[in-house]
């Protein structure tokens, strides 16, 4: 036997195995539960008690729905690209390099939750070349500006808990570049971050309206809103459709994180934080 | 025990490989070539603190050195200078005579082990030893077999497939010992790699990494504020201090022969007692006066103003004496001998090492009469 070891190898503790009380819960968590439930459920079954089941079956072949979905769903998908093209490297960047930039940045990214969305939009258009004003993708562009506070404090919060700066040293001493480090090392280990903010910014683009009607684009939203004006019913059916598409794809995403982080141990998921886990004893 | 560990099957170190920055080491005893590694007056500043101070240190190949000293000594500065991953303001780090100054962290061949816990937490413990190698192009094949070969050699051939937050501390820093190894580095750098780590750990990693490190011949740089981890590790100890090395040498020599009092002081005890020089040197030494009596003092140190000569606790005798010179305060078994504290007149308190069977008549509060060694004293001006 080649091996130069004195030290015998403990089991491995099981992770998080923390004491769970079942069947102890006082009766006050579920008066606070079921009014919690009804403040939320309410309103849906008055949706759809409103809509009629009837509705639900003529949502898809109204006119203009699925123009304005297929639309929301590309300028979902190129808002998440531009804004993790932009912000990974960013975040990845000021944690390694300028650690004491994070507070300003943060005030930063948090700007266009301050500034309300028709200041925003008003201006770009204004300035906004002609060309670009006319296309639906400066909404887009708009939209990353909107998903920057997400996006930035998802990533800072992934970022957070994990080492960069050791992970990054011990990938380059090995022989690691940057793009190796980046795309081996660190997205990986980054994973649950990305997927929050996934999250974060579809839901948001999904949503958004007031930008969208200022631009005078027909997405998702405003969709709604104008169809409103002809048939309630369908218009009211065609957001609850929404709303369970964007609940089940969330559920999709929060289900594929956790099954991942508890394969490697990484943090554990929640949309909007990103706990780091704890090394255990020895 | 086989002594293929490291080489596997890759035997040649052939000159594509070479030319690549991977050269397998295939000799028998997995020795390297050995690298040499120089420091050429290394200044590194940091704002107005002066981290390295023209830090100059020769590393033989196959020696392990370690730095030694206080946190912000600068020590660890030093290694990452070498590791890549600071720049030096001036000076030169030369490995096997080549200067690497423009060569990025991950082109310089250096295994690193760091204070942290530093494995991916992505990969599992063999992925993470094949890491290196997978850089480095190695097929998927020979890279995992090498990669089992280095966990086995660090004993967790068992773990392989597990994740790092399923690892103990301990056996965390041993695949990351394994995996800054697999790349059969030119230099194993370690910065403070057992720091995390509790005691009795520490201590079977410590000779973990020795026998490894002796059996590989890997030239290797190891920082450490603990002592006792480097005086029985290391074939030479450099103490560092404000950036400069105070003193380098093997550790016997290190302890028996400080060549400054803060050398003296940071490594084991040592008693400081006022001291006078004395007038005539005996055989062109200088002779000093300590409770009373002269002796010889170590040359090179200050021939005027107030001095203090500084003795190791095992060189001082005490024995009972009802007209003595002191009084005992305290007494700490450490096995076979006891450390017996005593108040000399004049209120300096001093450490004597006895034999613990004598050390029994010294109960706190007895007379006792402390003397000098015969051999020279090492004198230094005295502390403020």
């Amino acid at each position: 036997m080649a091996a130069v070891t004195t030290e015998r190898t403990p089991a491995p503790a099981p992770a998080a195995a923390r004491p769970r009380r079942r069947g102890q819960a006082p009766a006050w968590r579920w008066v606070i539960l079921v009014i919690a439930g009804l403040y939320f459920l309410l309103p849906l079954f008055a949706a759809l008690r409103f809509a009629g089941l009837k509705a639900f079956g003529t949502v898809f072949t109204s006119p203009g729905f699925v123009p304005a979905l297929w639309l929301s769903v590309r300028l979902a998908a190129v808002t998440w690209i531009v804004s993790m093209a932009l912000m990974i490297p960013t975040t990845v960047y000021v944690h390694l390099r300028m650690p004491g930039m994070r507070r300003l940045l943060e005030s930063v990214t948090i700007l266009p939750i301050v500034i309300p969305p028709v200041v925003l939009i008003i201006g770009v258009l204004q300035v906004m070349p002609l060309a670009l004003r006319a296309s639906v993708w400066m909404l887009g562009l708009e939209y990353v500006i909107l998903a920057m506070p997400f996006a930035y404090r998802a990533l800072d919060a992934g970022l957070r808990s994990i080492d960069v700066k050791t992970l990054t040293e011990a990938s380059s001493s090995l022989g690691g570049g940057l793009f190796t480090t980046l795309w081996r090392v660190l997205l990986p280990n980054l994973r649950t971050a990305v997927l929050s903010a996934t999250i974060l910014i579809v839901a948001m683009v999904l949503g958004e309206f007031t930008m969208a009607s200022l631009a005078l684009k027909e997405t998702f939203p405003v969709w709604i809103v104008l169809f409103d004006q002809l048939n309630a019913n369908i218009s009211v059916a065609a957001s609850f459709f929404a709303l369970f598409v964007t609940w089940l794809f969330l559920m999709l995403i929060t289900v594929i994180a956790t099954r991942q982080s508890r394969r490697t141990g990484g943090a554990e998921v929640t949309l909007f934080t990103v706990a780091p886990r704890e090394t255990i004893g020895n | 025990m086989p002594t293929n560990e490291l080489a596997g099957n890759e035997t040649t170190a052939d000159a594509t490989q070479s030319a690549k920055g991977v050269t397998w080491a295939g000799s028998a005893g997995g020795a390297h070539g050995g690298t040499s590694v120089s420091l050429r007056s290394l200044t590194r500043t940091f704002g107005a603190t002066r981290a390295l101070d023209a830090m100059s240190l020769d590393i033989a190949p196959g020696e392990l050195v370690a730095l030694l000293g206080p946190s912000g000594c600068g020590k660890t500065t030093a290694l990452r200078i070498v590791a890549g991953f600071e720049f030096a303001d001036a000076g030169e780090v030369l490995i096997d005579g080549r200067d690497v100054s423009g060569v990025p962290a991950s082109k310089r061949d250096m295994g690193m082990v760091f204070q942290s816990y530093s494995l991916f937490p992505n990969m599992s413990a063999l992925d993470n030893v094949a890491f290196g190698l997978r850089m480095r192009k190695v097929g998927s094949g020979d890279r995992r077999k090498r990669a089992a070969d280095l966990l086995d050699m660090v004993g967790l051939a068992p773990q392989a497939g597990q994740f790092p937050h399923q690892l103990s501390g301990g056996q965390q820093q041993r695949v990351a010992l394994a995996r800054a190894l697999a790349i059969e580095p030119r230099v194993l750098l370690l910065d403070e790699p057992l720091s995390a780590l509790d005691a009795k750990v520490r201590l079977q990693l410590r000779e973990q990494i020795r026998t490894l490190q002796q059996r590989l011949g890997t030239t290797t740089l190891f920082v450490t504020h603990d002592q006792e981890e480097a005086l029985s590790m290391a074939d030479r100890v450099g103490v560092m201090r404000t950036g400069r090395l105070e003193q380098v040498a093997d550790p016997a020599e290190l302890y028996s022969r400080p060549a400054t009092a803060f050398v003296a002081e940071f490594v084991g005890t040592m008693n400081r007692l006022p001291a006078e020089l004395g007038g005539q040197p005996v055989n062109g030494a200088s002779t000093v006066t300590v409770l009373g009596t002269t002796v010889p003092a170590q040359p090179g140190g200050p021939d005027s103003g107030p001095v203090d000569a500084l003795i190791r606790p095992e060189n001082l005798t005490v024995k009972a004496a009802e007209d003595g010179n002191g009084i005992v305060t305290n007494r700490t078994f450490l096995g076979a001998v006891t450390r017996v504290a005593v108040r000399l007149s004049g209120d300096t308190e001093v450490s004597v090492d006895v034999s613990s069977a004598v050390a029994l008549e010294m109960a706190p509060g007895t007379a006792v009469e402390v003397g000098l060694p015969s051999a020279p004293v090492l004198v230094t001006s005295r502390a403020g």
